[in-house]
């Protein structure tokens, strides 16, 4: 693993991030790129966000979490309880007349006559936003504190997280008052522009491509730093890292919450761009998603996720279009083959075609040595 | 290679090739969605509507399409997953630019694409029973409204000499919405609030906000209930209204049988399970009991035999990957799936134009088929005029027809509408 970021690196990111901020948008006012491609490339790269949440923590620190999902949904909870207000004039019941204190909707369903108190702050985006980062962080704090004191990690750690996404999800199924099954749903306006115009969702668009971009800058600053050696040296030995006097679990609990928090902001970006969010969206399943993601692109690169999320949700928007009775089967036999054939991801092709010809030359073949596997 | 391997391959070569032929689109073609899960939790139900739809397309091009134009189906997956079917949506109408989709089967699946649906101007058709409180003007709802499924069954209830009402469901906006019109309804028919049984939930201000017996999806204990229920019958004259969902329903008869409550002592209505439910789930133990649908199979009338026949015929001949040919049924939403292209094509041939606005304005005006449960009326509110059956299970998982209301009217937004008749109490 390299220390420091080559230039070369730094100008195919920098390429690669005007790309996505700049000229990809840019195609879209032009008439270029369509509504409904801006749209689902907003939705890839919100998921490109989850999928560098689970790696920060699969990846370089050796937490195999299976409850990233959660904290990408409580995002999107959290900044939908404001677009859900922002509905207003809009719903169905006032327009008939009989929702006067512009409720929801799916409260008046259910016979309610006025907003739940802890609701009412979220009229006030800003305190939405700061909500997208303080609950899901709060949550993995608390959560992290209490599981690695106790020493829990490797599968238990795993086995744990996929329980509190599973307990989220079913509290959330019967909370009547979050939306239950049906979720959120049927946005009209965030920050009081139209959510269908197009000029919104480019907006969006560019949101998260920039989200992405940062948060890809700060993971790989923060890898190559002294901080991200330790990280990497609890993921390969901790007992071996607690010896040399660090707090494993100090820097395992700050790697979750910061996990979190990047899942919850993908979460939140994620919601006007798709439209609807409801408990599903917290099952371990999705979990389990992003991790074959990170698996599929290459984990503990940053890069690889990206790829995997990106690579791996186009090929089953296109799957389900054309082989709508086959695409398990295809999807399927695609992972099966990269694992089988690709143990290090699709990124990790460059390295194995770099080993390759390192081979040819034996004397420069020492140089590129990958470290042990966590 | 492996035989299953190169089966595989084979299977998705021939996959691919015949794609590449389909997509050659002509001019004498019309591109209508399908938009239902074909994989994930919603398949087993879902499949059949795709099913029946690809079997009436193919009925319809071979008399000679809609308008002279052969419908060419655009078959899209959902997979079971919500934020995918509105992806989908969007997709059929703004890249393949169908003319109208047939689709959903949850209500959050629905309530995911209806926001695409109004802002691309799309027409969807939507074939299962479901809460009402929703009329949007891009979808025309061929299901069962709450007046054609749950207060049938409590009419024909009250006939029956039925004084006392247990409510039970899954915990999710369908149960929990037509309950609470259940409540408002018994009340209106001069039940009392003591007479039925579930238990209630109130707000800070005392309102009724959840009527009847919840529990979660996947629920497999119903001892607890069950012996409340057998309490509840006590007096006599006590019946069970259930709203659970799917698999829940095995453990729930089974407890039900083995507490000794018979469809004699204390019947139950179920609005979720039909014929094409019983193929996945025992009928034994739930002989006798009720259920309430616009359409049974068992109908007997030449419309339903021979829809039933073309069916099955069409099933064996079909070419459609990993399709089911054996054991097959039809029920309501695939009835109801099968009325609404009809009554799309009958639209669009008065209207002369495949423009959804025109089409719409035509189903507003009422157009009639005489579809295999009898004849099937639009209405300008977007729901169906239609016959209600009532119908007792019977161990072929088949339903003997007990009652037949004619002719009723489909109305969503029935909360609020019945006052409680004060004069009873």
């Amino acid at each position: 693993m390299q220390r420091h970021v080559s230039k070369v690196e730094l100008v195919t990111a920098s390429v690669i991030a005007l790309f996505l901020v700049v000229v990809f948008p840019g195609l879209h006012a032009a008439g270029a790129v369509s509504d409904f491609t801006i749209k689902l490339w907003g939705k890839y790269l919100c998921y490109g966000l989850l999928a560098i949440s689970v790696d920060l923590l699969w990846g370089y620190t050796g937490l195999l979490s299976l409850g990233q999902a959660l904290f990408f949904s409580l995002g999107g909870y959290m900044l939908g309880m404001n677009l859900m207000l922002m509905i207003g004039e809009d719903g169905q019941y006032f327009k008939s007349g009989n929702n006067p204190s512009l409720l929801p909707d799916f409260m008046v369903i259910l016979g309610r006559t006025e907003l739940p108190s802890f609701w009412k702050p979220f009229y006030n985006f800003p305190f939405a936003v700061a909500m997208v980062v303080l609950v899901p962080g709060l949550l993995a704090f608390l959560f992290g504190f209490l599981g690695f004191r106790s020493r829990i990690k490797g599968v238990y750690f795993s086995i744990l997280t996929q329980a509190l996404t599973y307990v989220a999800a079913v509290f959330f199924q019967n909370a009547l008052i979050m939306g239950s099954n049906n979720g959120f749903t049927d946005f009209k306006r965030i920050l009081g522009c139209d959510i269908r115009a197009s000029a919104t969702q480019r907006g969006l668009y560019i949101a998260t491509a920039l989200a992405l971009v940062l948060v890809y800058a700060f993971c790989r600053w923060l890898t190559t730093t002294k901080f991200g050696l330790v990280q990497r040296a609890v993921r390969d030995s901790e007992t071996r890292a607690l010896f040399s006097g660090y707090a494993a679990a100090n820097y395992k609990l700050f790697v979750f919450v910061v996990a979190s928090i990047i899942g919850s902001i993908g979460g939140a970006l994620y919601l006007p761009q798709a439209g609807i969010l409801n408990p599903t969206e917290m099952m371990p399943e999705k979990s389990l998603e992003a991790v074959v993601w990170c698996a599929v692109g290459g984990r503990g690169t940053l890069i690889g996720p990206i790829i995997g999320a990106i690579g791996t949700n186009a090929l089953k928007s296109w799957a389900t279009r054309a082989f709508p009775d086959l695409w398990l089967i295809i999807l399927g036999g695609l992972f099966i083959l990269i694992v089988l054939f690709l143990p290090k991801g699709i990124f990790g092709l460059l390295g194995q075609a770099r080993d390759f010809f390192a081979k040819r030359k034996p004397e420069a073949a020492s140089a590129t040595a990958e470290p042990a596997k966590p | 290679m492996t035989l299953s391997r190169s089966l595989k391959f084979l299977a998705l070569a021939g996959a691919i090739t015949s794609t590449i032929f389909t997509a050659q689109a002509a001019d004498d073609t019309v591109k209508v969605g399908v938009l239902h899960s074909l994989s994930g939790t919603m398949a087993i139900s879902e499949t059949s509507l795709r099913d029946v739809l690809l079997f009436t397309f193919d009925e319809i091009n071979a008399k000679g399409g809609v308008m002279g134009k052969k419908i060419q189906p655009v078959v899209v997956d959902g997979a079971s997953n919500w934020p995918l079917f509105a992806e989908k949506a969007t997709q059929l109408l703004e890249q393949d630019k169908v003319a109208v989709t047939f689709g959903c089967w949850t209500s959050v699946s629905r309530k995911s694409v209806l926001p695409v649906f109004e802002k691309d101007k799309g027409l969807l058709f939507y074939p299962v029973q479901y809460e009402g409180e929703e009329l949007s003007p891009n979808i025309f709802y061929t299901a069962e409204a709450v007046n054609q499924q749950a207060t049938p069954a409590v009419d024909y209830y009250l006939a029956a000499g039925k004084k006392k009402f247990y409510l039970l469901g899954s915990d999710y906006v369908y149960p929990q919405t037509t309950n609470l019109v259940l409540l408002e309804y018994l009340l209106s028919k001069g039940v009392p609030l003591e007479n039925i049984g579930g238990g209630f939930k109130k707000d800070e201000s005392g309102k009724i906000i959840s009527a009847g017996k919840y529990t979660p999806f996947g629920h497999t204990d119903y001892q607890q209930i069950v012996s409340e229920i057998k309490q509840f019958t006590a007096g006599g004259k006590a019946c069970v209204i259930s709203t659970l969902n799917g698999d829940t329903n095995v453990p729930f008869f089974k407890e039900y049988a083995a507490a000794g409550l018979t469809a004699e002592t204390c019947p139950v209505v179920s609005f979720s399970i039909s014929e094409d439910e019983f193929r996945g789930l025992p009928a034994k133990q739930l002989v006798g009991q009720l259920g309430c649908w616009t359409y049974f199979q068992s109908i007997k009338s030449d419309a339903n035999k021979k829809f039933i026949a073309d069916f099955q015929k069409w099933l064996k001949s079909s070419t459609v990957p990993g399709i089911v040919k054996e054991g097959r049924v039809t029920c309501s939403p695939m009835v109801l799936s099968y009325n609404g292209v009809y009554l799309w094509k009958a639209a669009v041939e008065k209207a002369k134009s495949f423009d959804v606005e025109k089409v719409v304005a035509e189903l507003e005006k009422g157009i009639s088929f005489d579809g295999p449960g009898g004849k099937v009326t639009s209405q300008k509110n977007h729901h169906l005029t239609k016959n209600v059956f009532i119908g007792e299970t019977k161990a072929d998982g088949q339903f003997k027809i007990v009652k037949e209301y004619k002719d009723v009217f489909g109305e969503p937004f029935l909360k609020g509408t019945f006052k409680p008749k004060t004069a009873a109490k």
